[in-house]
């Protein structure tokens, strides 16, 4: 599944879309060090952290997007980073849980 | 050093967080750019990436040194930071020392030196409290 396609499926703001990715799996999590060492590549990311060190673990584990889920606002220096590196970051309403729940049943029905 | 080698250094500094990974970063590319298998480029970003975050929230930055060979890649971070009380004891999960204000930020799970461990196939602690810390860590390449 695309990027384009989670963030319609989840009504997601765009805040950045570089590359529109397909989306292989996701992942929860907001500790950085078990996204660091966990997050398959090519997952969406849900998260409720938003600083500017979410987006070297999105590089270093090669997300295909990250999701700030419950409407957090990511501070200017990820949405910055992100725009710098590449990377599709989107704000969702939804809590992880549900993000998660959205994502497997799309990648079902593909 | 052979002619073998590549080496890569970075300054990692501590007076901005958000930039922190820089080094990891710089590294992967340069792996991938070798056509270094991914399984393996990744073990390095990560054990890198958990040494620079250390060095940025205890020691107040320090040096990264990256030598890449045909068959594996050796980091060695050193810095001029308190050094580590209890080495056995800062190895174990969950175990940390790091303040709420950079709990706050996502780190803190007491997982960077076990995940450092993990991903390398060998790693050792030089640390003298007051003095600092050096750590070498060296992943095989497959």
């Amino acid at each position: 599944m695309k990027v384009s396609r989670l963030a319609e499926i989840l009504n997601a703001e765009i805040i950045n879309l570089s590359e529109d990715r397909e989306i292989e799996t996701g992942y929860c999590g907001d500790f950085l060090s078990f996204a660091m060492s966990r997050l398959p590549s090519n997952s969406a990311w849900f998260t409720v952290m938003s600083n500017a060190n979410v987006a070297a673990v999105a590089v270093l584990t090669e997300a295909a997007a990250i999701v700030v889920c419950e409407n957090v606002r990511p501070d200017e220096n990820l949405s910055a980073r992100c725009k710098t590196e590449g990377l599709n970051l989107l704000i969702v309403a939804y809590p992880a849980y549900e993000c998660a729940v959205k994502l497997s049943q799309a990648l079902k029905n593909e | 050093m052979s002619e073998d080698c590549i080496r890569l250094e970075f300054d990692v500094d501590s007076e901005n967080f958000a930039s922190a990974g820089m080094a990891s970063e710089a590294v992967k590319t340069k792996l991938k750019q070798l056509g270094i298998n991914m399984q393996d480029v990744r073990r390095v970003a990560i054990a890198m990436y958990e040494g620079e975050i250390n060095m940025v929230i205890h020691a107040k930055g320090g040096k990264a040194t990256v030598d890449i060979f045909p068959h594996r890649v050796d980091m060695i971070l050193a810095d001029k930071g308190p050094g580590i009380a209890d080495i056995d004891l800062a190895m174990k999960e969950g175990y940390s020392t790091a303040p709420d204000n950079i709990r706050a930020l996502g780190f803190g799970a007491g997982m960077g030196l076990p995940n450092m461990k993990k991903n390398t196939d060998a790693m050792k602690i030089d640390s003298v409290q007051g003095i600092g810390t050096t750590i070498y860590m060296t992943v095989n390449l497959h």
